[in-house]
């Protein structure tokens, strides 16, 4: 089963990757850009076939791993 | 005294370390991070470098190796144990230390002297250490140090800040903040003080001829406080 997850820096984080990426797209003339926030998506295939489990145990990673809980979210976004 | 470093695969300041703690009378050993235990110590010292090349963040790799549970518990039990740079990145990555340590705010590589004030010297670290001021050596892309407001509170209540980006008079401003710190924190210790982690290199500075003394003066003040 194959897991998905996106880690976002949380809302108060200061993000200077997403800022200089913002000011390139402007340079590059896309100029309604708001805000570019950069984050970080996993792809984890797992020997566990049961969704709720697998998300469990994924959710466990990303607690103890994955993300940085102090500035990151994390997001499971599907289960196949 | 004995000391001992912990090598990561993409330590670089580890031999560093080593000369810097023999140069200043500690016995030190060298312990590879797959190793489980750590040799009797008396400080235990995470270098700086590029563990992991950095992957995940910087030090989350590093923080999870064997040899990482050892120095956890030589923390808890109340042994010093101290980060520099990348071993500061570890530090916060085991939670042994509050906050994080983010991309420099104007995302430089920062490679160069800065002099940082010390801020608490009620520690194994800088008790009687003479000088307020010390000039060190910054090399880092992620030492932008980062925590939450109550965090912050915490921090400041229990008086974890060690040392803060000055001037050379001591004088802590905005201005002389190299990375975009919160408060301008170049190093904060564990509640109980006697675990330190800090960006600035003192093992950089133990040579008149090569760079300066300021990482002297720290290294025979703690070993006289180890004695």
């Amino acid at each position: 089963m194959k897991i998905s997850v996106i880690i976002t820096l949380k809302k108060d984080v200061l993000d200077p990757q997403g800022k200089v990426i913002h000011q390139a797209l402007d340079g590059m003339g896309f100029n309604d850009v708001n805000e570019v926030r950069q984050g970080k998506y996993f792809e984890i295939d797992t020997k566990e076939t049961d969704p709720q489990k697998a998300k469990n145990k994924v959710e466990e990673m990303c607690k103890k791993l994955l993300a940085n809980l102090v500035i990151e979210n994390y997001k499971i976004i599907d289960a196949q | 005294m004995k000391s001992a470093v912990i090598t990561f695969p993409g330590s670089n300041c580890d031999r560093d370390m080593d000369v810097a703690l023999k140069k200043f009378g500690f016995n030190n050993k060298m312990v590879w991070h797959q190793d489980v235990e750590l040799p009797k110590s008396d400080l235990v010292v995470l270098p700086g470098g590029f563990s992991y090349g950095d992957y995940l963040r910087c030090g989350s790799m590093a923080s999870k190796s064997k040899i990482m549970q050892s120095v956890i518990n030589f923390a808890n039990s109340g042994g010093m144990v101290m980060g520099i740079c990348n071993g500061f990145q570890i530090l916060v990555e085991t939670g042994l230390v509050p906050g994080v340590l983010l991309r420099n705010k104007y995302l430089e590589f920062i490679c160069r002297n800065v002099f940082v004030k010390i801020n608490n010297k009620n520690n194994g670290y800088f008790k009687n250490i003479i000088n307020d001021v010390l000039e060190l050596h910054i090399a880092h892309n992620e030492g932008n140090y980062f925590c939450t407001n109550d965090q912050l509170k915490e921090i400041e209540d229990n008086a974890q800040v060690a040392i803060n980006y000055c001037d050379p008079e001591g004088k802590i401003e905005e201005t002389f903040n190299p990375n975009g710190s919160i408060k301008n924190i170049a190093g904060i210790f564990n509640k109980e003080k006697n675990v330190l982690g800090m960006m600035p290199h003192p093992e950089r500075m133990i040579d008149p001829y090569l760079s300066g003394e300021d990482g002297s003066y720290f290294f025979k003040n703690l070993i006289n406080n180890l004695k």
